[in-house]
């Protein structure tokens, strides 16, 4: 690893303060397992790496009202183990359990996952779908932004130099909600996405489609929304022959590259079947949810 | 490039250690505190051979920058027998014979600690899950599972 210097910061302004007095170059770290990796090969080379392990306000779990709070180092272990991330955001559960190992996971946080802005991240596309917002600490105060428009490119997202995600903001999608996350990998474990697909649908009393939401990953230079399908849910029944139709329309959404991964054709015919997939586990909890709270 | 005091606890003892920024956990611990039980395979969270217990959960060691734990406890294999006696998984690991070249055997040993400190009952399913992270290029899983399920049930019989 090529040599830097370390900050530590106790608190959120210290870390604002000395990302402020550092010229660009700094690095955040958090769970490092993705930045470690980047700098001990060589992609990385910053003069400073900024350590959060000790901002308290970034390790953060909580509702607050009717919002899930989830502080940008919160690891991806405790959104796979902590029971107020179940019921409606099981999908964030599920994709905190597929990253890496357990070992990893102990460190893994979302906002590193979020902020390396891989294009097949497995935290974005729950969060994108049930709505979170990006809440970002900078110089001038606080802003909030819709992870959906959160990300600019391949690792590059809307965070400026001096800036830092302090946390996720989930909005209660309600009781009669339900999601789920899938991906696909050639391997059980310890790989990364070929396509991962999260869907949350919510219904209204009369049992129709209220707000659809589908989100995709590794299938674009960002995490992107399926709106076309979304739209098509909305305002109706669900049915296996809608979903079928909104699987389809998902596809449409995806631009996918060719790598060693997959092919074009291959990554839009998992676009298909994990749409399916998770639009029908989706209804499924939305409904035994809605039951459960009637 | 000033060295930093890194005061953490570590198997039980409070340790001070003066480490560059840039030293991860893993060379911490091997390089200044000769805990070699820990070792390096990859370099990149991918074989769990450096896994040490942090605030008892296991984690990847050579992620971490030594710096990072300070303030909190770590366990390495080195800490894992208590009051000179092997703890159950290490006895069971040598009865078993599981040891081949037993480069991993560490990292597999504080993984699988780990999964039945969460729950000393896990099922074969769960302790599978719980050292997915753990390569064995002798590819002795076998009896790995034999060992650690083996413990699991003596805790599910109530012998533990």
């Amino acid at each position: 690893m090529r040599r830097f210097d370390l900050a530590l910061p106790e608190s959120l302004e210290d870390c604002l303060k000395t990302l402020a007095g550092k010229p660009a170059g700094a690095k955040l770290l958090a769970g490092g397992t993705d930045l470690l990796p980047q700098m001990k090969n060589g992609l990385l080379k910053p003069a400073w790496v900024v350590d959060l392990s000790r901002v308290a306000e970034l390790h953060k779990l909580a509702v607050e009202g009717d919002e899930l709070h989830i502080g940008a180092a919160v690891t991806a272990r405790a959104l796979e183990l902590d029971p107020r991330v179940a019921g409606r955001h099981a999908s964030i559960a599920e994709s905190g359990a597929l990253v890496g190992s357990v070992q990893v996971r102990n460190l893994a946080s979302v906002g590193g996952n979020l902020c390396n802005a891989a294009p097949s991240a497995d935290m974005a596309p729950p969060l994108i779908a049930l709505d979170a917002l990006a809440v970002i600490a900078g110089p001038n105060g606080r802003r909030r932004v819709l992870l959906a428009e959160f990300f600019t490119g391949v690792r590059r997202t809307v965070l400026g130099a001096d800036e830092l995600l302090v946390e996720l903001v989930v909005p209660d999608p309600g009781a009669r909600s339900g999601g789920n996350y899938l991906r696909h990998t050639p391997r059980r474990e310890l790989d990364i996405a070929v396509v991962g697909v999260a869907s949350q649908l919510t219904l209204g009393a009369d049992g129709r489609c209220a707000k659809a939401r589908i989100a995709l990953a590794a299938v674009a230079p960002t995490p992107v929304r399926a709106t076309a399908a979304e739209q098509a849910l909305q305002g109706q029944t669900v049915t296996p022959e809608l979903i079928e139709r909104a699987a389809g329309l998902a596809v449409e959404a995806a631009k996918p590259i060719a790598d060693q991964r997959g092919s074009v054709e291959f990554r839009r015919h998992l676009t298909r079947v994990l749409t399916r997939r998770t639009l029908t586990t989706a209804l499924a909890r939305a409904g035994a949810l809605a039951r459960a709270s009637a | 490039m000033k060295k930093q005091v890194l005061s953490c606890t570590v198997n039980d003892e409070a340790v001070e250690v003066l480490v560059r920024p840039y030293t991860t956990l893993l060379d911490a611990l091997r390089e200044d505190l000769g805990l070699t039980g820990p070792k390096e395979g990859c370099g990149t969270g991918d074989c769990g051979a450096c896994t040490v217990h942090l605030d008892g959960k296991p984690v990847a060691s050579c992620l971490m920058l030594a710096m990072q734990a300070r303030g909190r406890s770590v366990r390495t294999i080195e800490g894992l027998a208590k009051t000179g006696q092997l703890h159950p998984l290490q006895d069971a690991f040598v009865r078993h014979g599981v040891p081949q070249c037993g480069f991993c055997i560490p990292g597999v040993l504080m993984a699988a600690a780990a999964v039945l400190a969460e729950n000393p009952k896990a099922t074969e399913q769960e302790i599978r899950y719980g050292i997915a992270g753990n390569l064995c290029r002798c590819t002795g899983y076998t009896k790995m599972l034999t060992a650690i399920t083996e413990v699991a049930g003596a805790s599910a019989r109530g012998e533990g």
